[in-house]
């Protein structure tokens, strides 16, 4: 109640909840908004915004309507940045968490494979994934999710590390209490604050990862995502410069809003540090 | 006698949402040169607010609505922040109650005190090297020359106060303040660094102000006294005369709640043992390639027993091991060698077996429960793993919550809406919830206000009346020890020095180590027998 109260006093968090709604609410909507395939030929290709009322955001170079594309290319994003994320998020938790509650041996063990991840660049690693196992969408959301975990799993570990010693945890030992509960019910919940403020940003670098792959032509192309509009766009992009740049600021806008979302969360759940600041 | 600090009708306003309007109100004080004023107060009096007030250091969000602040005729109100720099350190210092962490650990200590002579008088290296040496001379460091060039961390907690009280007065300021400078030690090194501040105080005639919580520390070092209650100075006056004939009610409970060096009427003990430890050792070694450090021995072939349904205290300083053996009794630890027996058994390996015979309450209430959970399913969850039902376990937490005289109802509240002392009772409600034979309290008041320390030592008394407990009292403090325990063994470097019932050991000490443990506690004149 408390932390809820001082996520709505905080600015930045308001204006980043309305980002994201507006966001959400396109990507609900697009059917009622814009009915049909959006990658469905709509018009004369390539027609500025405004040049035909018809067209709100214009044409792309295939004669598909921008806007509508848009619209549709919100649901794939969020999908997209939520899915990836939560895979991020199971992934490193789990792993973090083992390694940081037990320390020692599989400490050491948890700790090697999540540096060996680390250190291979993980867009490179992406492409490796989304080369072998095709470019469908699904794929794509998860070689996105298994390039994201190791951060969360570094963070989650920290947090165990500190906390496992704590009194409490070591009351709980003395009562007889099996290791899982220790984990899941007393230092999981304590250690979780940090986490939920990170995968904010692991969501933002998701959307981001989608577009940069579909820049390259190398996501889906059956799905009307932003990234793949951006990508259409790079051969026009001196004379229509448009067909990229809408897309780019949609793009832009909705990262805005989960980061700020992000800082709303960190300002609210840890309000020590936003004190101090 | 010349007033150095005075301080007139001081109100400070907490932020807004804090439990009480004002941190202080209408604190009207005098400091007068040569001479020592202990404040006295439990936690939030407000005690510390006004030494950070006259230090110029208030804490962000708190601001002063009304009254003055006046050292040596200068309104310190008035003072902008790049005066108070020349201020702070010269004309006023203060004394620290943690000593390591007011000391900056990547600088030595002689770097940390000549910066005292080069950044407020500009002497040069070699001058300050001088000074920094006669400063450590005068506050009685073994080795003066080498502490200079040592780390903070390479000295000890009663070495590194030593340090700051050097520094403190290395330009000899006109106001000292202390701010409980020696509850973080023992109480052979806190009586040594009492007598210290207490020589140097008449060589510089310096004016102190002394703030604690210890009446024992009062009655060692004061001159006169305030005590502060909720912000308000509710009695003030010459030691003498507030620590015999105390005038207000609040300075009567307190005084009463300082617990006297006498030991209990001695009861019939059972000669049944409930808990038998034999030869335990238990050593922490450094590990890794590089052994820097030598292998301690926490624990040297130690034994001790407890009867059924007394008290065995299990006094000793810091580093002692006496904590290192709470920790090996419940099981969190394990021991190199030696045994631990309960009941005639040894100690079951597994957890859930041995929490039906051991439970521990712990040190920090602060630390010890979940702040995210509510406390009934903390107290409950133990018997709940070991197989009550979640409803049957749920009621006997509620009569528990009756039995250490919180509410029932107070199950379904979290943590941070209770006290230090509830926090406590919850503690031990938690531990009596698994009914073991066998409690172990590791220093279960220490933390807690005096008067808040004499009601959970009356409760443990209580229960274990009712209970026919048998406890394990692990305590840095005797006289916390002459309240509750019927035996007592006195730890030292991992060893135990002496041990027997606790009315023989402090009437005739075989030990010196436990002579100067009673010689040393504060207050002794004063609360003794």
């Amino acid at each position: 109640m408390r932390a809820a109260k001082a996520y709505l006093r905080s600015p930045a968090a308001v204006i980043g909840t309305v980002i994201l709604l507006a966001v959400l609410v396109m990507g609900v909507g697009a059917d009622w908004f814009y009915p049909g395939d959006p990658l469905g030929l709509a018009g004369r290709p390539l027609q500025w915004p405004g040049q035909n009322p018809r067209f709100l955001l214009g044409t792309d170079s295939s004669g598909r309507d921008i806007a509508a594309q848009i619209v549709h290319g919100a649901r794939i994003s969020l999908l997209i940045g939520f899915v990836a994320t939560s895979i991020a998020v199971v992934i490193g938790i789990a792993i973090g968490s083992v390694a940081g509650f037990y320390g020692g041996a599989t400490d050491t063990a948890l700790m090697r494979v999540t540096e060996a991840f680390q250190t291979l660049p993980n867009f490179i690693l992406l492409l490796v994934l989304v080369a072998v196992f095709g470019s469908t969408i699904e794929t794509v959301t998860i070689a996105i999710g298994i390039v994201s975990w190791p951060p969360v799993a570094r963070l989650t570990r920290a947090e165990f590390l500190s906390l496992r010693t704590r009194d409490f945890v070591q009351a709980c030992r003395v009562q007889g209490l099996s290791d899982a509960h220790l984990i899941l019910r007393e230092v999981l919940p304590n250690a979780l604050p940090p986490v939920i403020v990170y995968a904010s940003v692991v969501m933002a670098v998701a959307i981001l990862l989608e577009s940069a792959l579909a820049f390259l032509e190398l996501s889906d192309p059956n799905v009307p995502s932003w990234g793949n509009l951006i990508g259409l766009g790079r051969n026009v992009l001196r004379t229509e410069w448009y067909v990229s740049a809408i897309p780019g600021v949609a793009i832009l806008l909705t990262i805005l809003g989960v980061s700020l979302v992000g800082q709303g969360l960190n300002d609210a759940l840890n309000p020590r540090l936003a004190r101090a600041r | 006698m010349t007033a150095r600090l005075t301080v007139s009708n001081l109100t400070i306003r907490l932020p807004r949402g804090a439990d009480r309007e004002n941190a202080i109100e209408d604190v009207s004080l005098t400091l007068n040169a040569g001479e020592i004023l202990c404040v006295v107060g439990e936690s939030g009096s407000g005690k510390s607010v006004t030494a950070s007030a006259a230090m110029g250091l208030l804490a962000p969000g708190l601001s002063i609505t009304a009254g003055a602040l006046d050292l040596c005729g200068e309104d310190l109100r008035k003072v902008t922040s790049d005066q108070w720099r020349a201020i702070r350190g010269r004309r006023i210092a203060m004394v620290f109650q943690e000593p390591m962490t007011a000391l900056n650990p990547l600088m030595t200590v002689g770097a940390q005190l000549e910066e005292m002579w080069r950044v407020h008088l500009g002497l040069d290296a070699a001058e300050a090297r001088q000074r920094a040496l006669a400063a450590l001379n005068e506050v009685k460091l073994p080795d003066p020359e080498g502490a200079l060039r040592a780390y903070p961390h390479e000295l000890s907690g009663g070495q590194r106060q030593r340090v700051m009280i050097a520094m403190a007065l290395a330009l000899e300021p006109e106001v000292l303040i202390c701010d409980e400078p020696t509850t973080a030690l023992d109480v052979t090194t806190q009586a040594q660094v009492l007598a210290l501040i207490k020589d140097l105080q008449v060589r510089h005639g310096t004016a102190v102000m002394f703030i604690t919580h210890d009446f024992g520390v009062v009655a060692e070092i004061a001159d006169r006294v305030a005590v502060m209650r909720l912000g308000r100075v509710v009695e003030e006056g010459s030691a003498q005369a507030v620590l015999t004939t105390p005038q207000h009610d609040y300075t009567k409970a307190l005084l009463r709640a300082v617990p006297a060096l006498s030991a209990p009427v001695p009861r019939a003990l059972s000669d049944e043992r409930v808990l038998e430890v034999r030869g335990l050792t238990k050593t922490y070694a450094s590990r890794g390639i590089f052994r820097r450090r030598r292998p301690v021995r926490a624990l040297d072939d130690v034994s001790v027993s407890v009867r059924r349904g007394a008290t065995l205290a299990v006094v000793g300083e810091s580093g002692s091991g006496k904590s290192t053996l709470a920790r090996v009794v419940v099981g969190l630890l394990g021991a190199d060698g030696g045994q631990v027996k309960i009941g005639g058994a040894p100690l079951p390996a597994q957890r859930r077996a041995a929490a039906r015979l051991v439970q521990m309450v712990f040190q920090d209430p602060y630390a010890s429960l979940n702040p995210r959970r509510r406390v009934g399913a903390q107290v409950a969850q133990g018997p709940i793993a070991a197989g009550t039902p979640a409803k049957q376990a749920m009621t006997e937490a509620r009569e528990l919550f009756c039995m250490v005289g919180l509410d029932g109802d107070a199950v379904d509240r979290y943590p941070h809406e209770f006290s230090g002392g509830q926090r406590q009772r919850i503690g031990i409600a938690r531990a009596l919830a698994m009914k073991p034979q066998v409690l172990v309290a590791d220093e279960p008041v220490s933390a807690l206000d005096v008067s808040v320390q004499a009601q959970v030592l009356a409760l443990l008394r209580e229960l274990q009346q009712r209970l026919d407990l048998s406890i394990l009292f692990i305590t840095h403090d005797l006289r916390v020890a002459a309240q509750l325990c019927d035996e007592v063994a006195v730890m030292r470097n991992g060893v135990v020095e002496e041990s027997g019932p606790i009315g023989a050991v402090f009437a005739s000490p075989r030990s010196d180590y436990t002579r100067s443990l009673i010689a040393a506690i504060p207050g002794k004149a004063l609360f003794g027998t």
